[in-house]
C-alpha cells in the first residue's frame, strides 16, 4: 500500500515537473520578444526577413529569445486577428506587422506604443524618405510605427495583346475614354480576350477600391475625405461619374464577368492565369506584380518583363497632374503594453536595417523608402519596372485611415457592386452610398461637394 | 441511516449540477457576454477598443434603421425554413419510410451515402459544396452534358445553392432520428390497420406520423437550431453574396463584429439570432408537451 502511495507521488511529482517546464515561466535573465506577422504561401518574404532578424538578434543579444508567430491569413483576416491578439495584454506581441491603413485607428485604440524618443536616437532614421515617415505617424502627431516599404498603383497590360489588337505601344491613356476605345478595339479583334479589368464588388475588398475605384475618384477631381473641414465627401459628381465608368466596362463586357469580379479569388486567376496566357489586356494592379511573376514567386512567369507594359492610370479627362496612383504598405510597430519596449525597438531596428530592408523590398517587389536601399543597385535591377512604378510616388495618395474608414470602404465597395450586377445605377448606388456614409460617421461630419 | 440517506440524494443530483455548472460555464456565460457588449459600443479597434461605453438600446436602434437588417432576417427565415424544417426533415422523414421497405443492400448503401455527407467536417463540406455549384463546377458539368443552359449558382441564385447544400449535409441526422422512431412504432398497429383497409398513405399519415410526433418535434427542435447557426456553409460558398443576396444572421453579425471592427452592433445581431433560436425552441418544447396524455 505505502509502495503505491510513493509511486503516486512519484508520477505526481514527474507530471507537475513536467507540466512547469511547460509554463511561460523562465528562468531569471531570460527574455522573450514575441513577433506577430502575416505568412501566406505566396508571401514568404517577410518570414525570411525576420528569421534571419532573429538569427541577427539572438547572437547580438545572449539570453533573448525572439519568439515567432507567423499569423497564415490574407490582409482582412491577419488584421482581424492582430486586433483581437491586441485586445488582451495577455496576447498581445511586442513587435508587430501592421498596415498603414490601420496605423491612426489602432494608436486610437491604445495598441501602439510612441516611438517618438527611441526614433531621435536611431541614426538610420534619418534614412527614410519623409513622405514614407507619415504612414506612421498618429493624429496626435507623433510617430506609432516604421515603414517596411510603399506600393503604388499602375495600369498592367500585355503587350502581346495590344499588338494583335493593333493598338501602338508603349500605350499610354490620356483619358478614361481613352481606355474604353482601347478596351473596344481588343473587344472587337478578339471577343475570347478580357480587354480592361478593374476590380469591384465586396469579394475582392480592399483591393476593389485600392486598385479599382479610388484611381477614377481621385482623378475626377472629387475626393473620399475633406482634409481641410475633416468631413467625408458625398454627393459628389466625380463618385457617380465613377460608379458610371465600372457600369459600362461591365455591361460591355469589357472587364471579367460580374460573378468572377465577385470571387474573392479573381485576382489568382489574373495574375496566375490570364496574364501569362494572353487572355487579359490589362488591369489596374500594385506595383508588386512582379513579385508574383519572379524566379520563386507563386506563378513564375520569366516572359513577364518582355511580355508586360505599365502606364499611369489617368485622370477623367486627362487633367493635371495627369495620373493617379494610390499608396498604402505595411510598417512594423511595437505594442503598448510590452515589458520589455527597449528590446522591441532593438528587434525592430534589426529587422530593418539596411540589408533586411533591401532583401525584403527586392523579394516582395515593394517600393523602398530608404534612401540607401533606393540607391543599392541590387534595388535598381530587381524587374524591370521599378523605375516606372517608383515614380507614381509624386502623384500618389494615402487612404483617409480614420476609424471609420473600414465602414465607408465596405459601402464603396457595395456601391461598386450593385452596379456591375446592375441592382441599382450609379445615381441610386451612389445615394445609398451617401445615406450610408451619414448613418457611419453622422450627417454633420459629411460635405457636399 | 438518515443521513446516509441523504448522502445518496446528494450523490444522485451530482450528475445534474455537473450538468448545470458546465451549461452556466460553455452556454450561459457567452450568451450573457454576448448581450452585455450588445449594450456597449465596444470595437476592435478605434478609442472603443479597450475602454467600451456603455450605450443602452443604441445598437438595437440601429438594427431596425439597417436596410441589410430586415432581408438577413428574412434571408434566415427562408434559409432555415427552406433547408431544416422542409428540406431536412422531409427529406429525411421521406429516406426512413422508404428505407424501412428497401432490399438491405439498397438500405445500407443510401445510408451510408446520406450518412457521409454528415460526418464531413463542415469547411470540407463547404468547400465540396463550392466545387459543386460553382461555375466551372460539376452540376454545370452534369447540366451542359444533359444539353441544359449553365446556370451560375452561387451567382444568380445563392439562397437555392446554399439551401440545397445544407440539405445535403444536414438530411442524414433526420434520417436517422425518423429510422430509429419508426422502428419503435408497433406493428400489430399498421397492421390492423392494413386489416381495415387503410392505404399506404392513409397507414402513414393516421397511425405512423401521431405516434412518432414526439421525435418529428425533437427533429425539428434540433435541426432548426443547427441550422438558426450554420455559417462556414454560407461564408466559403457566397461569403454572403452578391450584394448582401445570402447574408444570414450569423454571415451579417460575423462582418459587423470582425470585418468593420465594430463588436457592440454585432453582437447585437447575434443576440437577435440568439432570441430567435429561443423561441422556436419553446414553441416546439410545448409542441412536445402537447402530445403527453
Amino acid at each position: 500500500m505505502l509502495r503505491r502511495v510513493s509511486t503516486t507521488v512519484s508520477l505526481l511529482a514527474a507530471a507537475v515537473l513536467a507540466l512547469a517546464g511547460c509554463t511561460p515561466a523562465e528562468p531569471a535573465g531570460a527574455k522573450t520578444i514575441k513577433v506577430a506577422y502575416q505568412k501566406t504561401d505566396s508571401f514568404t518574404a517577410l518570414d525570411t526577413v525576420f528569421q534571419d532578424a532573429k538569427k541577427e538578434f539572438e547572437a547580438a543579444n545572449q539570453g533573448v529569445t525572439v519568439e515567432l508567430q507567423p499569423i497564415q491569413a490574407n490582409d482582412d483576416d491577419y488584421g482581424t486577428k492582430l486586433a483581437l491578439a491586441l485586445r488582451s495584454p495577455s496576447t498581445a506581441p511586442d513587435v508587430f506587422y501592421e498596415d498603414t491603413f490601420k496605423v491612426r485607428s489602432d494608436v486610437d485604440a491604445g495598441y501602439l506604443l510612441n516611438l517618438d524618443s527611441r526614433l531621435k536616437a536611431w541614426e538610420d532614421w534619418g534614412k527614410f524618405d519623409a513622405g514614407a515617415k507619415e504612414a506612421g505617424k498618429a493624429d496626435d502627431g507623433g510617430t506609432y510605427a516604421v515603414p517596411l516599404g510603399t506600393d503604388t498603383r499602375t495600369i498592367w497590360y500585355n503587350k502581346k495583346v495590344f499588338e494583335a489588337a493593333g493598338i501602338g505601344l508603349p500605350w499610354r491613356p490620356a483619358s478614361w475614354q481613352d481606355i474604353l476605345d482601347t478596351a473596344r478595339k481588343i473587344k472587337a479583334s478578339n471577343p475570347a480576350v478580357i480587354p480592361f479589368n478593374m476590380y469591384a464588388g465586396k469579394g475582392t475588398g480592399e483591393g476593389t477600391v485600392m486598385q479599382g475605384f479610388y484611381e477614377l475618384l481621385y482623378g475626377t477631381g472629387a475626393g473620399l475625405y475633406d482634409q481641410d473641414s475633416k468631413k467625408w465627401v458625398v454627393g459628389s459628381a466625380g463618385f457617380k461619374d465613377s460608379l458610371t465608368f465600372l457600369q459600362t466596362l461591365y455591361r460591355e463586357n469589357l472587364a471579367v464577368a460580374p460573378a468572377d469580379a465577385l470571387d474573392p479569388n479573381v485576382w489568382k486567376k489574373v495574375f496566375g492565369d490570364w496574364f501569362p496566357q494572353a487572355k487579359l489586356g490589362a488591369t489596374v494592379e500594385g506595383s508588386y506584380a512582379p513579385s508574383f511573376w519572379q524566379k520563386g514567386g507563386n506563378y513564375e512567369w520569366p516572359a513577364y518583363a518582355q511580355d508586360m507594359g505599365v502606364s499611369p492610370f489617368p485622370t477623367q479627362n486627362g487633367g493635371a497632374p495627369g495620373a493617379v496612383s494610390m499608396s498604402g504598405g505595411w510598417t512594423l510597430a511595437v505594442g503598448s503594453e510590452t515589458k520589455q519596449p527597449d528590446l522591441a525597438f532593438k528587434f525592430l531596428t534589426t529587422a530593418l536595417n539596411e540589408k533586411n530592408s533591401l532583401s525584403f523590398t527586392v523579394a516582395s517587389s515593394q517600393i523602398a523608402v530608404r534612401t540607401d536601399v533606393a540607391a543599392d543597385p541590387g534595388y535598381q535591377s530587381a524587374n524591370p519596372f521599378v523605375k516606372d512604378v517608383s515614380s507614381l510616388v509624386a502623384v500618389t495618395r494615402y487612404r483617409p485611415a480614420t476609424s471609420d474608414y473600414p465602414r465607408i470602404s465596405a459601402a464603396i465597395q457595395e456601391a461598386t457592386e450593385a452596379v456591375i450586377t446592375g441592382t441599382k445605377t450609379p445615381e441610386q448606388a451612389a445615394g445609398d452610398y451617401d445615406t450610408a456614409v451619414a448613418g457611419i460617421v453622422g450627417g454633420d461630419k459629411t460635405i457636399r461637394k | 441511516m438518515a443521513r446516509h440517506h441523504h448522502r445518496r440524494q446528494l450523490a444522485r443530483y451530482l450528475p445534474v449540477l455537473l450538468a448545470v455548472l458546465l451549461l452556466a460555464v460553455f452556454l450561459a456565460g457567452p450568451v450573457l457576454w454576448a448581450f452585455q457588449a450588445s449594450l456597449t459600443n465596444a470595437g476592435l479597434t478605434g478609442r472603443h477598443a479597450r475602454n467600451p461605453e456603455w450605450v443602452g438600446l443604441e445598437n438595437y436602434q440601429r438594427l431596425l434603421q439597417d436596410p441589410v437588417f430586415p432581408l438577413s432576417l428574412a434571408l434566415t427565415v427562408l434559409f432555415v425554413a427552406g433547408s431544416a424544417v422542409l428540406g431536412q426533415n422531409i427529406l429525411g422523414l421521406a429516406l426512413a419510410v422508404l428505407m424501412r421497405r428497401a432490399r438491405p443492400a439498397v438500405s445500407a448503401t443510401v445510408g451510408t451515402a446520406v450518412v457521409a455527407a454528415w460526418v464531413l467536417p463542415e469547411i470540407v463540406a463547404a468547400f465540396a459544396a463550392y466545387a459543386f455549384f460553382s461555375r466551372d463546377g460539376t452540376l454545370n458539368q452534369l447540366f451542359g452534358g444533359l444539353g441544359f443552359a449553365e446556370i451560375d449558382w452561387l451567382y444568380a441564385v445563392p439562397m437555392v445553392a446554399v439551401i440545397l447544400a445544407n440539405m445535403w449535409r444536414g438530411t442524414a441526422f433526420s434520417m436517422l432520428v425518423y429510422r430509429a422512431a419508426l422502428g419503435g412504432v408497433p406493428a400489430e398497429l399498421t397492421e390492423a390497420a392494413h386489416m381495415d383497409g387503410a392505404g399506404a398513405w392513409q397507414r402513414l399519415v393516421f397511425i405512423t406520423l401521431p405516434v412518432i410526433r414526439g421525435s418529428i418535434a425533437t427533429n425539428l427542435m434540433l435541426v432548426t437550431l443547427q441550422t438558426l447557426a450554420v455559417f462556414t456553409l454560407i461564408w466559403v460558398m457566397t461569403a454572403g453574396g452578391p450584394a448582401n443576396g445570402s447574408s444570414t444572421l450569423p454571415v451579417m453579425a460575423y462582418q459587423e463584429a470582425f470585418k468593420f471592427g465594430d463588436i457592440g452592433y454585432g453582437t447585437a445581431v447575434a443576440s437577435v439570432l440568439i432570441l430567435i433560436g429561443a423561441v422556436f425552441g419553446a414553441a416546439y418544447l410545448r409542441l412536445l408537451r402537447e402530445q403527453k396524455p
